[in-house]
């Protein structure tokens, strides 16, 4: 389903809250040229670092890169293009593109390398720098547990992006835990709705 | 008592009862083991956690449970566990009471650069950029020197983490407070003297008639 060049959002934070098997399904296929969005590149043999390890990402879309050397390398070698994002810019600007809206104003960044090429906007007297969106092609999600109709409700410290991920991109494939009958999720531990999402797969014992 | 332990018990004493607190990863992690659980702090962790407890013992850990590091943790009673939306919303929102991160430099603007040495080490920003932009209060807690060479210096050479005056800074040879007349020397380490600080900090410091020593608790 995923072509070649495609611009994945991948939820999780090294390696935490992140569809494995669905990782391993992509570097399994070989699919090459991906725009990588994530909030880091994990470690080596790890969670998304699988993809690089692979080199499959043609671009990274990260906040960090600090805890795998095989991304620096590649990154320094000029194989693979890396954009570091502030995090809490990073998850702002994916919801600005999964939310309608047009951009980001954000006080993070300003005075530094970050601000490079953006447009600082005065509002109220304090500067802002202007982010703009980011969307996906897919977006592939780790979850506690699913229902049949796609309701998702994620686990501890693995919601990081996943909850906001899913609502930026054309196509949006999770991969849960557990897939239960519905009605045992009940609504309010529904963090994400299922109308966003297009595929479950649950997660190989 | 060893440099990073006087530094991370310094720091302790700064926690304010009922504070929300972010320590960075290393050295500012180690702030939390100093500071008494009657004090009732929250610790988050930007990854998505607050209420941040103890590493667990070995066969306990929480897959889905782990720090911005990525080390496995545990949860307190009263913990909540958000998305990153939610989680650096608290940061930049200015929910965040205290953070406290490591440094590279800090200049006489109280300036920090944390994240980058061009051309050799590029991690990434992570959270960094937005804790600094958005928490109340930075504390800065770094060694005094690296490899010889002072890193509070008149004008940061490496690239900023936010063009913010820290809140302050802490080492083990001294406290110092940037200010808007400049740095200000407010404590001496153990068995340090104002002499000693002067000697080993590149940036000029502004030094009141009394400098007391550091309360480590």
């Amino acid at each position: 389903m995923i072509p070649e060049g495609a611009v994945l959002l991948i939820g999780g934070f090294m390696g935490v809250g992140s569809p494995h098997r669905l990782i391993d399904a992509i570097v399994a296929r070989g699919v090459g040229g991906l725009t990588l969005v994530n909030n880091d590149t994990c470690r080596p043999g790890e969670g998304v670092g699988k993809l690089i390890d692979a080199g499959l990402v043609a671009r990274a879309i990260v906040s960090h890169i600090g805890l795998n050397p095989v991304a620096q390398k590649k990154m320094l070698a000029g194989e693979m293009q890396v954009e570091l994002v502030p995090q809490g810019t990073l998850v702002e600007r994916i919801r600005a593109g999964g939310v309608g809206l047009g951009g980001v104003l954000t006080p993070t960044g300003i005075g530094t390398l970050v601000e490079e090429g953006k447009q600082v906007l005065e509002i109220d007297g304090r500067r802002f720098l202007l982010e703009k969106p980011i969307r996906g092609d897919f977006a592939l999600l780790d979850a506690r547990q699913s229902d049949y109709v796609g309701n998702l409700e994620y686990s501890l410290t693995a919601h990081n992006f996943n909850p906001v991920m899913a609502l930026a991109a054309d196509t949006v494939i999770a991969e849960p835990h557990h897939i239960m009958p519905v009605g045992v999720i009940p609504p309010d531990a529904v963090k994400t709705p299922g109308v966003l999402v297009d595929y479950i797969l649950e997660r190989a014992r | 008592m060893d440099a990073k332990e006087i530094i991370a018990r310094r720091v302790a004493q700064e926690v304010r009862p009922g504070m929300l607190v972010n320590l960075g990863i290393g050295l500012p992690s180690m702030v939390a083991n100093f500071v008494p659980s009657d004090r009732h702090v929250f610790f988050q962790a930007e990854n998505g956690v607050i209420g941040l407890g103890a590493r667990p013992p070995e066969g306990m850990e929480e897959r889905d449970l782990t720090d911005a590091g990525g080390g496995f943790v545990s949860a307190v009673p009263g913990a909540a566990s958000i998305d990153s939306a939610m989680s650096f919303g608290l940061i930049r929102g200015g929910h965040l009471d205290m953070t406290v991160l490591g440094g590279l430099q800090v200049d006489e603007r109280g300036y920090l650069a944390n994240w980058m040495v061009p051309g050799q080490m590029v991690p990434g920003m992570g959270g960094a950029m937005d804790l600094v932009a958005g928490a109340r209060r930075v504390i800065v807690a770094m060694l005094h020197s690296a490899r010889g060479a002072s890193k509070i210096v008149p004008e940061c050479t490496l690239p900023l983490t936010a063009a913010r005056r820290v809140s302050l800074i802490v080492t083990e040879m001294a406290v110092i407070e940037p200010t808007v007349r400049g740095l200000v020397l407010r404590e001496c380490g153990p068995g340090v003297s104002v002499e000693d600080i002067s000697a080993a900090t590149e940036a000029a410091l502004i030094v009141p008639e009394d400098v007391p020593q550091m309360n480590l608790g």
